[in-house]
Parts: C-alpha cells; structure tokens; sequence
C-alpha cells in the first residue's frame, strides 16, 4: 500500500506543478457552471442539480481522457516505464496509483462544485438527499470514465492516441443506451445495462440503487485489471 | 551461504535465449558475475547488450533460460529480484518536470527506503556524482551529462548490491566520462557492477572481465588483458621497407602463415603491417626474406593488437586465411 501512496502522491503533485490540473479543473469547473446557469434560469425552475448532472456525464467523456491520457503514455515515452517495472513495486500498485491520483482530481473539482449547491441554498429551498445522491452518482461514474482512460494511456506510448482511443470507448458506451431504445426485448437489456449513462439516471433522481454501485464498481475493477494485465504482459511477450 | 574463497555469484545468466517474434536476439548466453567485480559487456550496437540487461533487470522475460540476481530468479522471484538492482536503462529514464531531489526522493521511496534514510543518501550521492549545484533544478533543464549522472544517481541511491548500467558513459563531455568512471570504480569495491558500453577504453579502465557479444551470442569471455594476450597468437608485425612496393607486397603475402598485409606510403619507402596466423612469430622469416631480396628493411617490429582491434576481430569474423 505504501508503494501506491507513494506513486498516488507524486501524481497528484505532477497535476500542480504544471498548469494542466489547473486547466483541467477550471474547464470542468467552467462548463458545468455554465450548466448550472441554464438550468436553474428555466422557467419554474427546481431547486436542484439533477438539471446540470446529467448533461455533466457527457462531459466525462472528454474530460477524463485528458485527465488520464499522460498516466502510463507518457511513462513509456520518457522511459521511466522500465523504471518503475524494474523497481520492487507491483505492478497493480503501479495502475492503482496513478488512477487514485486522478480520483483525487475527480473528487478535488467535484468539491468546487459544491459552491453551486450553496448557490441553490441560499435562493432556494434544496432537498440534500437528491443531491448527496447525485453526487455520489458523479464520483462513481467519473471513477468508471477515469479508469477507462487509465486503460488507454497503457495501451500506447502516444498521449494523443490514448486519448482518443478512451474518449472512442466512452463514446460508445453512451450510445449504447440509445441503441437500446431502438431494440427490444433481451438485446434491448443487455445494451442499456452495459451503457455507462443508464446507470447514472437513478442517481440523477435522487435514488441510490445497489444495483447501480455494484455496475460502477464492477466496471472500474475490470478496466484496471486490464491495465494491470497489460503491463504484465511485458513480462511475458 | 558461502564461504569466503569462493564470493558469491550475484548476477547469474543461464542459457538465456530470447526471441522478438521470429528474430533472435539474445541467443543461449551463459556468465556469472560475483560480488565485488566489474564486468564489462562488449558489443556493437544492436548486439543484444540492452535486451540482455533488460533480462536480467526483470523487465521482459528471456523466451527460455534462467537469469538470477543474488540467487532469486528474475522471471519467478521477480520483486526479490528487482530489490537488489540498481539500473541504469541506455535511455535514462527522467521525470523531466521533476527537479533532482524530488526525482531522487521518489524513487527511493519506490525502493522502499525510510524517510530519513532518503533524506541522508540523497546528499552523498548528489555529492559523489557532483550535482550539488543542481539538486533543485528541474531536470528538464539539465543538459544531457548532467541527466546523465542523476540516471546514475538513481541507480546508486538505495545501495543496491547489484549494479546493471547500459552505457553509463555515453554523451556526456569527456571530463565528465573521467569522473563518472571514477564514480563507478569506487562502486566496485562494494557492489556487483555490469557495465554495457561499446567504448573499449572504459572496458580495460574499469573492468576485471570482459564479456563481447555479437548477433546475441557471447564470441569472448575473459579479462581485458588476458584476452589481448589470448588474441595476440594473431601475430601482427609492422616493418618499413625500401624497395619496389608491388613486389615486396607480393614476396610478404608469399610467406607462410601471413594472412593479411596492408601498405601505407611514407616517402620512398613503404610502410608494411602484417597480420599472421595464430601462433606463428613471422618476424625471423620476414627480416630474412628482406634481406635475401637486397631490399633495405628500416623498421621490423612486432605490435600487439588493441582491444579495439581485437574487438573488430571477433565481431566481423575476419579470421579466415
């Protein structure tokens, strides 16, 4: 564990010591700002934040492989891949190091957030349970659109590439959902259930259903085990 | 355990053979390097020196054999392995918005080194490899002999036992090379040191034994004047001759046991350079063949081939009569 933190720290610090985690969160900040506005200047408007969450999710999608795409892309560019592999350290503490560094970003701008929360305490009369809900909601689906990207950037040495190939799959994976409304039956299922943003709904509504947590989670743990098998696959091609 | 004649083999290859696809790189390689040698390997460049030492480091398997580092197998006891290296990759590996204490407290920390510990070593070994003035400089902005050295540092920093350097000299300024071999020399004493390099110079300035690869197989294994001496049945004989250049060249090349002979002109006489075949001392037959032609003989004598040229020798294959 020690190893994880270690390599989790001098991430989050790479972050601040260049202007990219501070473009990062200010253009997230910006844009679901900007959200926030329209959505509570709609006529009888409620006071909430389900009107801004649900269109932040298709912010992930290109915010997370920009956040992510420089992990282990840049890593095997500079060489210090073979470094890192050839320090006492495994290789999952490795993967989960780096991806805690962009939680840590994640959770940090989500934070800032909260000013728009107050915003709707101060002028309006806000239920907390929705919003705690919908909170969690964005971690967790942020969480599962970090380690999509994470996944990317092992797979090449190319920032751009790994970027584009997570924002692909993150692309693909909210499709689904509308995929799934022009089938039916047990394919329609299937594609909604897979589909990144259907399981974001219930928590934009306020509702934290198990199902939807153990979706996420699931979807994070298999992404990073991928990660983690393709640096060992190093070891073995 | 081990006894005291006998020092531990710290850094063991075994029938290392390793494929890229269908291309062979590293083909059956066998040594052992004990505690406390510095070893040198040899080859030109695409010779399987790096792919070797990334074998050995843990970094990607060999296709089949076995390779140990203080007795643990790098494939099977692979984080064992791995904590008794210090490496130094042919492309040093910089975090290069880092500045150099930072760089250095980091990787200490992924060695599993305490805090105070980081602290303590950081300093000696920023002042063995001469960084003092640079150790808040974002390494970035060091020139390439200086990332040259905090690449070393790193390596050195948790006193490894086991020292694996790929080209540790390679572009920095010559003053720089002298301290940097006087770095590692002073690591000898105390560590198991493999050094790759294609400079022959560093090899007999630094090294007890040298290993020369070529095409992924090791063609030589010895120490660096044993294998001169071994090599030195290569007789080579310089001599300066008056005479008609054509013919003499004709009469040398009729000599038994002479392989080759090169002229160059100096003058009104000739400048000759006999290579013969080993173990045959030409010098008598050529000064009497001289002589009994009426040709002036000014020079005759024998030379012993350097290391470079010994080198060349064995990896262009340029033994044949």
């Amino acid at each position: 564990m020690g190893n994880t933190m270690t390599i989790a720290w001098k991430e989050t610090k790479t972050y601040f010591s260049s202007p990219m985690g501070y473009v990062i969160a200010a253009v997230f900040l910006a844009l679901t700002g900007y959200l926030f506005a329209q959505s509570v200047s709609a006529p009888f408007a409620e006071a909430s934040i389900r009107g801004w969450i649900l269109d932040a999710t298709l912010l992930f999608t290109l915010w997370s492989p920009v956040l992510t795409m420089r992990l282990l892309a840049e890593e095997q560019k500079l060489g210090t891949l073979e470094l890192l592999l050839t320090s006492p350290v495994r290789d999952f503490e490795i993967v989960l190091g780096k991806y805690l560094s962009t939680l840590v970003i994640l959770v940090g701008t989500l934070a800032l957030t909260s000013f728009y929360v107050l915003l709707l305490f101060l002028y309006g009369d806000p239920d907390i349970g929705p919003i705690l809900a919908g909170y969690l909601g964005l971690v967790l689906f942020g969480a599962a659109t970090l380690a999509v990207g994470v996944l990317a950037s092992s797979l090449t040495s190319n920032q751009i590439v790994a970027a584009v190939v997570s924002f692909g799959i993150l692309l693909l994976l909210t499709l689904l959902e509308q995929a799934a409304d022009v089938t039916s039956g047990r394919t329609a299922l299937i594609l909604e259930q897979s589909s990144l943003t259907g399981h974001f709904r219930d928590f934009a509504r306020g509702i934290i259903d198990s199902n939807n947590i153990v979706y996420y989670l699931t979807f994070i743990a298999v992404f990073l085990f991928l990660t983690v098998r393709n640096l060992e696959s190093r070891r073995w091609r | 355990m081990s006894d005291v004649n006998t020092p531990e083999v710290m850094i063991e290859a075994e029938e290392l053979t390793k494929y890229y696809g269908s291309f062979l790189a590293v083909e059956n390689i066998n040594f052992a390097v004990k505690r406390g040698e510095i070893v040198g390997f040899l080859g030109p460049n695409g010779s399987g020196k790096t792919t070797t030492m990334r074998i050995l480091t843990g970094y990607m398997p060999p296709s089949t054999g076995v390779a140990r580092i203080a007795g643990a197998n790098v494939t099977t006891e692979s984080l064992e392995a791995r904590r008794h290296i210090g490496y130094l990759p042919e492309t040093v590996p910089l975090y290069t918005d880092m500045p150099v204490d930072e760089y250095l407290g980091y990787m200490g920390a992924l060695r599993g080194m305490r805090k105070s510990q980081i602290r303590q070593r950081t300093d000696e070994v920023i002042g063995m490899v001469r960084l003092e003035e640079y150790r808040s400089t974002i390494i970035g902005k060091l020139s390439k002999g200086y990332r040259q050295r905090v690449g070393l540092a790193q390596a050195i920093l948790h006193e490894p036992e086991v020292l694996i350097l790929d080209e540790p000299t390679i572009g920095i300024d010559p003053i720089q090379v002298v301290e940097t071999r006087e770095v590692i020399r002073d690591l000898g004493r105390e560590h198991t040191i493999l050094l790759s390099t294609h400079i022959l110079a560093e090899v007999s300035l630094l090294c007890q034994r040298v290993l020369i690869i070529h095409d992924g197989a090791l063609v030589a294994e010895d120490a660096p004047d044993q294998l001169a001496r071994r090599l030195r049945g290569t007789e080579r004989l310089e001599l300066e001759v008056r005479g008609p250049a054509d013919e003499v060249t004709t009469a040398l090349r009729s000599v038994p046991g002479v392989t080759n002979v090169r002229r160059t002109e100096s003058g009104d006489h000739h400048s000759y350079t006999i290579d013969a075949r080993h173990g045959a001392d030409l010098t008598e037959d050529v000064a009497r063949l001289i002589v009994q032609r009426d040709w002036g003989l000014l020079r005759l004598s024998p030379t012993v081939m350097s290391l470079e040229e010994i080198f060349l020798q064995l990896t262009t294959g340029e033994e044949d009569a």
